[in-house]
This record gives structure tokens, C-alpha cells and sequence, in this order.
């Protein structure tokens, strides 16, 4: 039954990104963040300072706190995070078609969780297997060339897109193994708790990495939710391009018609 | 009389070619130049007054300010009046110095070091490099696009974070303080005459 309603849901949200797609003026390929849509503007950004006050309460404090922990500590954990976010990146490299990715990534995963210590030490990059960007089943939608819909900021999670939203749903059906030991079977040897205490921690890893940035951004920001919906959606569109080239996600065009100021 | 002209007019030739050489500044050069300027700046022996009117004078110099603001504002300007338009340079060029200045002021000693450069047209060319890591933050790499128009005078027109156009994310915040002001660029103008205060 839960299935079934996750699966409708989905439907349902796919469906409404294809429609929002065909006024053919929120496509990320066309290389501009601004041209996505923000149909729910007033509800997002009520979201976002329903965010912002729950970041000040317990994301920042915790963050801030956890960075106190030495530095070997910290980048242990970060490494086991990592290690665990592989098992959703392996079947999205097979999905994009990219087998050899997928096989270094299986490697990864099995020389960290074994002679790595659960994934604490990166050894696998040391024997030379080198670490990739993470994917996720929203960049393989985007890959696929589904567009992302409308730009939604979700309570606690933060910002995303329809598509985006609907490509987490599949960790849930099956598509995360850790999710698959850990919540869906009982295993015996995993709880629920495991799943959920890895999700928060990675929450936690990532505020404290980002703790300077966030705080900088916000001060200097005279918009600081139109900020924080730019970045995110400039950064997808640059995971789903799989590409370091500046070339291949900057438009030029924009900055070619200055010139006839 | 004729050897005595040709030598004249060789002499002109090679002085004028080697004096626009000589001006000529590759991009990575500029921006390794620029940035020795900043970590300079952000030298602890300064407070950070003192740093944040360094990093002024610097972008003041190495940064195309109106070039930016155009940029920044995107279609609206062509719809808005000379005046406004004037009114709007003034208060962007108020704006970036203090938003610019206050983000870097936080940072100290960074140590930067320029990685490469790609050649995108005449008037642009894009320049690596690499925010050394510490203990606190991890490697950041950050692209400059430098204006090359007049390569004596190159200039910063924008810089990519990880791949983040902070441009870019300028240019999205302005247009949505308009937009949700039903395009009133007055509203842009009071949000700046905020932050500058």
C-alpha cells in the first residue's frame, strides 16, 4: 500500500514537471538556473525561514559543535558517510551508462568497508581508485533528459526541484541498499535508527563543512532565499552536465550582449 | 636616403610592436598578480577595517564594476531611464565594494595558486585556480573570467566557485527583488541603499 502510494505520488509529480516543462522555459539546458521555474514562491519561502529557524536551533549549534572534534574525527566520519552514499551512486552510474564509474565505485566501496574500516580510511583512493562525484536518481532523471519542474524547498531537507523530489522517492522503492538492510527489511543486523542517524549525521557533515560559507552568504545577501535557490539550482545543473568545464555550463551569451552597452 | 628610411621606419615598427608587448598582460598573470595583491591585504597585521579598504581598492582596480552591473541587471535595463541608470551605477559600484570586501575580509592568508587558462574568445578568457585547503575547509577551486577586451587592462568580470557563477547568483537575487516588486526598480534601489548603509 505504501508503495503504491509512493509510486502514484511520484507519478503524479512527474507528471506535473513534464507539464511544466513544455512552455519550454525551465529547461536547464539552456544554461540558466533563473529560467526554472518558482511556482510555489510564497509557500518555498515561507519554507526556507521555517528552515532557517530550525538551522538556528539545532542544525548550526550541532554543526558548530561537531567541528570542535578533531580533525581526524571528523574526516572519519565524513568517509564512512561517503562510502555508505556509493550504494546510491553505483546503480545511478549503471543507469547513466557508466559502467566503468560503476565498477571503480564498487571497488571503493568494498576495499573501504573491509580494509577501510567501514569506510572510515579511504584506502581505495590510495591502491588507485579514484573517488567520483556522487550521483543521485535526480540527476539520472535529468540526465535522462526529464527537466526539473517546478523549484520546491522542502521542510527540514531544504532546497530541490519536482524532479529532483521525485528521484529521492526511489531510495525509498528499493534504489538505496543501505536504506534496503537498514528500514525496509528487518536484517537483524541493521535498525531503522541506523538509516536515520547516517541521514542526520550527513546533514550535520555537510552544515559543518559549509558553516563560513552559509554564514558569509547570508550577511552579504540582499536576497538571501533568490541566493540560495541560485546556487542549488546552478549546482545541478553542473552534476547533471558531469562536467568541470566552466564552458559547458556558463552562458556566454549573456555576457556577450553587455558589450553593447 | 632610401636604406636611411627603411632603417627609420623599421626602428618606428619594432618600437611600436615591442611597447604593446610590453603592456600586454596575460590573464593567469593578472589573477596570480591580483591575488598576491588580496592575501597581502588579508595579512593579520591589518585590522579588518584596514583589510576591507585594501580589498576596495583592489577590486576597484582589477574588477570591471559597470561591467558587472549591467550584467547584473540583466533585460531590466533597457527599459529604465538614463537617470536611473545612473542612479544604479552609483549605488551597484557602493554595493559590490562592500559585499565584495566584507565576503573576502573574513578569510586570512588564503593561499591561492593559478592552475591554467582557456582562451574563449577575444573578449574573454577563463583562469583556474585552486583555494589551497586547510584544516577548517576543504580544496575550493575558483575560475576568474577576465575581460581581455583590452589586454593591457585586463579585468575581473566574474568568479565561479566550484562551478557557482557568483555573478550569476547576483544577477538572480536582483531580478527576483524586481520581480517581486512587480518590476519596480525602485525597490532594487531601496534593497541597495539598505546594505550599503
Amino acid at each position: 500500500m505504501k508503495k503504491i502510494l509512493i509510486t502514484s505520488l511520484i507519478s503524479l509529480m512527474l507528471a506535473t514537471n513534464v507539464s511544466a516543462d513544455t512552455d519550454g522555459e525551465n529547461n536547464l539546458s539552456k544554461k540558466n538556473s533563473g529560467e526554472v521555474k518558482d511556482c510555489f514562491e510564497s509557500v518555498n519561502r515561507a519554507t526556507f525561514k521555517f528552515n532557517q529557524v530550525l538551522d538556528g536551533v539545532i542544525f548550526e549549534p550541532v554543526a558548530k559543535a561537531y567541528r570542535i572534534l578533531p580533525s581526524p574525527v571528523r574526516a572519519g566520519t565524513g568517509n564512512a558517510l561517503d562510502n555508505l552514499s556509493t550504494l546510491v551512486t553505483i546503480p545511478n552510474n549503471i543507469l547513466q551508462g557508466e559502467f566503468k564509474k560503476a565498477g571503480v565505485n564498487t571497488g571503493r566501496f568494498i576495499v573501504n568497508t573491509t580494509v577501510g574500516v567501514v569506510g572510515i580510511f579511504d584506502v581505495a583512493e590510495k591502491i588507485g581508485f579514484p573517488e567520483y562525484e556522487k550521483e543521485d536518481y535526480g540527476q539520472t532523471l535529468g540526465v535522462m533528459g526529464v527537466g526539473p519542474g517546478c523549484y520546491l524547498v522542502l521542510p527540514v531537507l531544504g532546497p530541490s526541484t519536482v524532479r529532483d523530489t521525485a528521484g529521492s522517492f526511489a531510495n525509498i522503492l528499493g534504489g538505496d541498499a543501505w536504506y534496503n538492510v537498514t528500514v525496509a527489511n528487518d536484517t537483524q543486523h541493521f535498525s531503522d535508527f541506523d538509516y536515520y542517524a547516517s541521514r542526520a549525521s550527513s546533514g550535520i557533515d555537510f552544515r559543518a563543512k559549509n558553516i563560513d560559507s552559509f554564514e558569509n552568504l547570508e550577511k552579504n545577501s540582499i536576497d538571501f532565499y533568490a541566493s540560495v535557490r541560485s546556487l542549488y539550482l546552478q549546482d545541478r545543473q553542473q552534476k547533471i552536465a558531469n562536467s568541470n568545464a566552466i564552458t559547458e555550463t556558463q552562458n556566454d551569451s549573456d555576457w556577450e550582449e553587455i558589450e553593447a552597452q | 636616403m632610401r636604406l636611411k628610411k627603411f632603417l627609420i621606419f623599421t626602428f618606428i615598427i619594432i618600437n611600436f610592436v615591442g611597447i604593446n608587448q610590453s603592456y600586454s598582460i596575460e590573464p593567469d598573470v593578472f589573477v596570480q598578480s591580483t591575488v598576491n595583491r588580496a592575501s597581502e591585504a588579508l595579512n593579520n597585521k591589518y585590522s579588518k577595517e584596514e583589510k576591507i579598504e585594501k580589498l576596495k581598492q583592489i577590486a576597484s582596480e582589477t574588477v570591471d564594476i559597470n561591467g558587472i552591473g549591467y550584467y547584473t541587471l540583466g533585460a531590466y535595463r533597457k527599459n529604465i531611464s538614463d537617470n536611473e541608470i545612473n542612479q544604479y551605477e552609483m549605488l551597484f559600484e557602493q554595493y559590490f565594494l562592500k559585499s565584495f570586501s566584507s565576503r573576502l575580509a573574513e578569510y586570512s592568508n588564503p593561499e591561492i595558486e593559478v592552475v591554467s587558462k582557456e582562451k574563449l574568445n577575444e573578449n574573454y578568457t577563463m583562469v583556474s585556480s585552486i583555494l589551497v585547503g586547510t584544516e577548517q575547509r576543504p580544496e575550493v577551486k575558483i575560475d576568474w573570467r577576465i575581460y581581455t577586451k583590452n589586454p593591457e587592462n585586463p579585468l575581473i568580470r566574474d568568479l565561479i566557485i566550484e562551478g557557482l557563477s557568483l555573478a550569476r547568483t547576483q544577477k538572480e537575487e536582483f531580478s527576483s527583488i524586481i520581480q517581486s516588486n512587480d518590476g519596480d526598480i525602485n525597490a532594487l534601489f531601496s534593497t541597495l541603499k539598505e546594505f550599503i548603509k
